[in-house]
């Protein structure tokens, strides 16, 4: 068995092993090593949740800590990857995208296309997503659907550990923007992680269980949690099978699509809300090419169309759950 | 200086810098008990800048703050024990328990929130200051940010609109030397020790100062603010102070010399300070500022209790206060 790691760990990995592979791979962010200026010890802090830390020390030169300038340090490792690097841009919050997102909608996103094709720029911008820590509504969301609703960008979202450094590593050696998405809460999770160097393709779903009945689409934690439904529904002689997109641009039709075509039943769980998201997207989609495969109307479980609330109650209800899961199941076999 | 304030100010002031410094080493104890949800960052050692900045203030001025938000609330007038509640995420807390400590405000009271992004206050106060100054009701903004904020391209921006605005708004950068583990030294290569100096290039009066000496933080706020409520546009206010805790609530904190805290709360505590000089030059009496201890004392394990005690919020507000038709 291969051995065990942490998310974190694995994207540590998967970074440390790009720049020695690259000596054009660079770290820029807020703290990824951390102690700049002072007279400590550098890598204090290795990213707000320490998942960079000890890559200074082995990088030193190729690790830079930026003063607090998103618009500047994101565009920067955008400029610069259109210059003969391949940048890696921590941008601590995905909620902070407000602050640089000129950078990566309107200029890294459209070079390409703009430039008939001259430019070529393989920045990656990783950032952090999810509710579930008490961290209200500027520090908790999931605005992946954002990124991905632009041409030009694509939009990374893994589930587990081996997923993460495989696509992380596939995203810096990517020609292309990309914006790669961890969840705060997956961070913890182990899982085996070989040691070597390995990526997996950008837009390549991955099928994590199969089952005749009903298709559950499910993106990074929301995964476990549809597992969680698939478990107590299989009780019932319930089969679902759960797919994890893994990327949301590029997106691997082909695998949704086979799979509803099987089983005629369709449930998103998202934990982003439904309103001109990932969900309605697979929904519409479907419902567009697979109308007479359908045995059922598909259904979304996905938080209100709400800001990420403070209070602990209030969170845990905005979350979707396992419950609301087999809940959305059950309507589809009604 | 001294000897403009009156006893009552002087009292008013030292209660106002208690209740901050009570508040917050409560937070911390409570924080450390595993009791409190979420990202906690507190303003303990730096209490005179914003007491020293808001004792000029009425309810009509604005103020936007920072993730390190408590101090700005409470020196605002914001109730102490509905902010506890709400960083207990309390049905009775100053947002109902759907903001957080991060997201405490009180609008009644001109406190327009503390605030999860940095670099995000700015151009919010520069937009107050352009209200206050349309409807020449007096009224000014202030804004808190640190040293870490001070790189953020809205800063520059909304200095810049405040100056070609002639807005009455009043910059004050809190330098705390650090900007979580980041120091000041290396974000803020400015050629002398003072981010103020960038200020003087967008063309407004700038100032730094002692942050931990009350009365230099009131005398050059209170000069900025005159000037602005009488059309004299903006200031920048460069305070020099010392965070007494981690950057959050979990930090350990190893990009700081062993010392730095130790030292400061021995010989730079802006309660101390305040305390000696105003007992010196018999001001106040000893046994007032004790009186006013106990007091506050009494009034943050109030707020614990209470904020202990309250209910969660009720489900249906999960769905409310999204827009104003619900
Ligand atoms: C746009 C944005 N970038 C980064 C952060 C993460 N962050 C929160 S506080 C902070 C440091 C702020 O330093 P400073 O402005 O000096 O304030 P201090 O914490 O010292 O009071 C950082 C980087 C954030 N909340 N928002
Ligand atoms: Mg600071």
């Amino acid at each position: 068995m291969a051995r065990k790691i942490m998310f974190k760990d694995a994207i540590n990995e998967a970074i440390c092993l790009e720049m020695a592979r690259d000596e054009s791979v660079i770290l820029l962010g807020l703290d990824v090593a951390g102690a700049a200026g002072t007279d400590q010890e550098r890598d204090a802090w290795g990213g707000v949740l320490g998942v960079t830390k000890g890559i200074y020390p082995k990088f030193p030169d190729r690790v830079i800590d930026t003063p607090i300038s998103e618009s500047a340090y994101i565009g920067a490792a955008v400029g610069a990857s259109a210059c003969g690097m391949r940048a890696i841009g921590e941008l601590m919050f995905s909620d902070f995208l407000g602050v640089c997102f000129d950078q990566l909608y309107n200029q890294a996103a459209k070079f390409r296309y703009m430039f008939g094709g001259k430019a070529v720029t393989p920045v990656t911008i990783r950032t952090m997503i999810g509710a579930g820590f008490s961290a209200a509504a500027q520090h908790s969301q999931s605005p992946y659907s954002m990124f991905a609703h632009v041409p030009g960008l694509k939009s990374i979202i893994p589930s587990n550990p081996y997923d993460a450094k495989g696509l992380l590593a596939a995203c810096i050696q990517d020609d292309d923007p990309c914006v790669f998405f961890e969840h705060k809460a997956l961070y913890t999770m182990k899982g085996e992680v070989p040691e070597e160097h390995y990526t997996i393709p950008l837009g390549k779903a991955n099928v994590v269980q199969e089952g005749k009945d009903v298709t559950i689409v499910a993106l990074a934690r929301m995964v476990q949690v549809a597992t969680q439904a698939a478990k107590a529904l299989a009780k019932e002689g319930i089969e679902c099978t759960i797919i994890d997109p893994r990327t949301i641009s590029p997106l691997d039709k082909d695998t949704i699509f086979s799979s509803v075509e099987k089983t005629g039943r369709l449930v998103v769980v998202d934990e982003d809300n439904d309103r001109c998201g990932f969900a309605t997207d697979i929904v519409g989609m479907v419902a567009q090419d697979l109308f007479r495969s359908l045995k059922a109307a598909p259904q979304m479980v996905t938080p209100p169309f709400v800001p990420v609330p403070f209070a602990a109650n209030l969170e845990a209800e905005y979350i979707p759950n396992a419950a609301k899961v087999q809940a959305a199941v059950r309507k589809t076999l009604e | 200086m001294k000897a403009q304030l009156s006893k009552e100010d002087l009292l008013r002031a030292y209660r106002k810098m208690r209740e901050i410094r009570e508040f917050e080493d409560r937070v911390h104890v409570e924080f450390a008990k595993g009791t409190l949800p979420g990202f906690v960052h507190l303003y303990s050692g730096e209490e005179a800048v914003a007491v020293g900045v808001c004792e000029h203030l009425n309810d009509l001025d604005r103020i936007a703050s920072t993730h390190r938000g408590h101090g700005h609330c409470i020196a605002k007038g914001v109730d102490l024990v509905g902010m506890m509640a709400e960083i207990y995420g309390k049905q009775t807390g100053t947002c109902g328990g759907k903001g957080g400590s991060m997201h405490i405000a009180d609008l009644d009271k001109g406190m327009m929130g503390a605030n999860g992004i940095v670099g995000a206050g700015p151009p919010l106060v520069a937009g107050a200051a352009l209200a206050s100054k349309l409807r020449k009701d007096g009224s000014v903004g202030v804004v808190f940010f640190g040293d870490g904020a001070s790189n953020q391209g809205t800063n520059f921006e909304s200095m810049n609109l405040a100056v070609t605005l002639e807005l009455p708004m009043i910059f004050v950068l809190e330098n705390n030397g650090y900007a979580e583990s980041t120091s000041v030294k290396y974000s803020a290569k400015v050629g002398s020790e003072n981010i103020a100096d960038r200020a003087r290039g967008f063309g407004m009066p700038a100032v730094t100062v002692d942050g931990n000496d009350f009365f230099a933080v009131y005398e050059a706020a209170g000069e900025a603010i005159e000037r602005a409520r009488k059309g004299g546009g903006p200031t920048f206010l460069e305070c020099k102070t010392l965070r007494y805790y981690g950057h959050f609530e979990g930090d350990a904190q190893t990009y700081r010399p062993k010392d730095e805290v130790k030292n400061a709360r021995a010989n730079n505590c802006p309660l101390k300070r305040f305390a000696a000089a105003a007992v010196e030059a018999g001001l106040v009496e000893a046994a007032e500022l004790e009186a006013i201890d106990k007091d506050v004392l009494a009034l943050v394990e109030k707020a614990v209790k209470e904020a202990e005690a309250a209910p969660q919020p009720d489900m249906s507000a999960l769905l409310t206060d999204v827009y104003v038709s619900y």
